[in-house]
């Protein structure tokens, strides 16, 4: 069985044209309330680049190949761990009425997430 | 054996993460379910990036030597990159955060353009399709680097102006009209098989140089109001090109993320550009803020002003009050003193409201979430369009910080740059106060008619100080009369 794929010509045209519509049939929804939050959650989602910074890395076989694999991944992973963590803080901050305000410290919770 | 069985696993991670993140996105539109939507795609990412390392079973044969240095590499590196980037992100303070946006983001592009980079160096694509895509993801991904780590350094106010000289688009065409050529050059070598004229390495360093010179050449111009804008480019920009990326290392989960934030980001550039009333390429290259330095009328009558305490217990006694925050509020640290005054006011049977002009803020939302951060519930915050109509049948518009965004002048005086923005219609409300640093023109440089109306009287002083003094003024009536 072969589980590698080959996404060529069309198909990635394809991949690519429902993608963006379906991007922008959800963002369309979005509320102005959540633009700020949801600017930096796109960002985080874009984020998952740091992957294909690790299979650059892996598959890296020359010292400069190594060195720009090492920042591939060294920025994609800041991508992604900076954008999770000002989108949760940001969400975490939205409460209905009737809620008791509660600040929550996020600074002190222990990094966890790669 | 373990290279199918790898495969299997990874593109079954893939999958996931990618619905992960569609589905996060999409619960992201509403407040009430947006925290766990955010969550949810985190978890496609931890999924991803742990199934990513499976990889290891399927490295080529020229890099399999390599491969425990390699692995060490990744390792080390995503450590550093996330700890250091979840540390600031977790302490930042929240009026800083188009900065952290845009310099977030600007990782993101360098990611993408640096993983087109090893394509390149390794020679690693396969046909021109290929070889032309990886150009482009390198292209994007790069001016998207450099853009946002200028934006960052405005927005921060490492750099205070813009930077404008004369002949400017021009150098900047060039510089752009270089990198473009140098990409055709790789193509055309690729193709022919021809020798270069330098050795191979050295034209794609000079052309991921040009390419980073231009993201910073084309930013430099722009004035920091519109960065927030920029910003929202870049990001569809880095989108796009982690979604090209994906293409060219066979990854769908990349492509479908990275074209989903392309299409969302562009569809949030639109709307931002929308509501200040300009048009994207307005944005990019007018050099904004240069058309204001012209004479403005004479204004009819004169700005009133009153004490902070008179203007609080004239609150107390109307029956509405829709409050209209500006970025002049954030500045001054007054989100929650702003709040406790509000608290005040509803607990004497006050209607109270918030109206959020879009652009309140340094970024659409911003003023939403700044507000959000000092408790207020998110039912009492409205937007433009919902809350325009209710001024008219209000007691009192109390403006704080605010200026261009309530000036009547953006309906009726074709001449005033700001003509046709839709605005907040504070001049409809019985009455209007307007809480303000000193006399003074907005961010944009232009008189505020509103100020001068019969119906509005200024508060002089830092909004922080005027509110302490309101909400004196009214708990002094409450102690008076009990």
């Amino acid at each position: 069985m072969h589980f590698d794929m080959a996404i060529t010509g069309f198909v990635a045209i394809y991949i690519f044209m429902l993608a963006a519509f379906g991007g922008w049939v959800i963002i369309g929804n979005v509320p102005a309330i959540l633009h700020t939050p949801l600017m930096s959650g796109s960002n985080f989602v874009h984020g998952i680049v740091v992957i294909g910074g690790i299979m650059a890395l892996l598959n890296a076989s020359t010292p400069t190949q190594q060195v720009i694999g090492f920042f591939a991944v060294l920025l994609g992973a800041g991508n992604a761990a900076g954008g999770y963590a000002v989108t949760d803080r940001m969400l975490a901050m939205f409460k209905a009425s009737g809620h008791k305000p509660v600040h929550v410290i996020h600074a002190k919770r222990p990094a966890k997430k790669s | 054996m373990e290279s199918t069985i790898a495969h299997l696993v990874t593109g079954t991670a893939d999958l996931i993460a990618a619905f992960l993140f569609m589905y996060g996105l999409k619960r992201m539109s509403s407040p009430v379910s947006a925290p766990s939507g955010i969550r949810v795609a985190g978890y496609g990412m931890l999924l991803a990036v742990a199934a990513s390392f499976l990889n290891v079973f399927t490295v080529d044969a020229a890099a399999r030597p390599h491969l425990w240095v390699n692995l060490g590499l990744a390792l080390v590196a995503l450590l550093i990159g996330a700890s250091a980037a979840w540390g600031k992100g977790r302490s930042v303070a929240m009026t800083e955060m188009p900065q952290m946006v845009a310099i977030y983001n600007g990782l993101g592009g360098g990611a993408a353009g640096a993983i087109a980079a090893v394509e390149l160096f390794g020679n690693k694509t396969h046909g021109v399709g290929q070889l032309v895509v990886t150009l482009l993801g390198g292209l994007i991904g790069a001016i998207s680097m450099s853009g946002s780590v200028i934006a960052w350094a405005k927005l921060d106010e490492v750099l205070k102006k813009p930077m404008r000289f004369p002949g400017q688009r021009l150098v900047n065409a060039v510089v752009f009209l270089v990198s473009l050529v140098l990409g055709g050059y790789i193509v055309f070598l690729a193709r022919t098989g021809a020798t270069p004229l330098l050795p191979m390495a050295s034209v794609l360093w000079i052309f991921f140089g040009t390419t980073l010179l231009f993201g910073i050449l084309m930013t430099l111009p722009i004035g920091g109001a519109d960065m927030p804008v920029v910003i929202s480019i870049y990001n569809a920009a880095t989108g796009l090109a982690v979604g090209f990326d994906g293409y060219v290392i066979q990854e769908p989960a990349l492509m479908i993320a990275g074209m989903v934030v392309g299409a969302a980001g562009t569809l949030l550039t639109l709307l931002m550009a929308k509501a200040m009333n300009r048009s994207v390429s307005n944005v990019l290259f007018s050099n904004f803020g240069d058309v204001s330095k012209k004479k403005q009328g004479k204004m009819k009558g004169e700005e009133k002003p009153v004490e902070a305490s008179d203007a609080g217990i004239a609150m107390r006694y109307a029956k509405s009050v829709i409050i209209i925050p500006g970025y002049g509020l954030a500045v001054a640290q007054a989100q929650e003193k702003l709040y406790e005054f509000v608290k005040l006011l509803q607990s004497a049977g006050v209607s109270v409201k918030f109206a959020i002009h879009p652009v309140a803020g340094r970024m659409p939302g911003q003023m939403d979430v700044l507000l959000a951060e000092a408790g207020v519930p998110y039912d009492l915050i409205h937007q433009l369009d919902e809350i325009n109509d209710d001024f008219a049948t209000t007691d009192v518009a109390l403006v704080i910080g605010a200026n261009d965004v309530v000036n009547p002048a953006a309906r009726t005086d074709k001449s005033s740059p700001i003509y046709g923005m839709p605005i907040l219609n504070a001049d409809k409300a019985k009455k209007c106060y307007c809480v303000k640093r000193g006399q003074g023109k907005g961010y944009s440089g232009i008189e505020n008619e509103l100020f001068y109306e019969d119906n509005t009287f200024m508060v002089y002083g830092d909004a922080q100080a005027v509110l302490v003094k309101m909400i004196e003024a009214v708990r002094g009536l409450g102690a008076a009369a009990a």
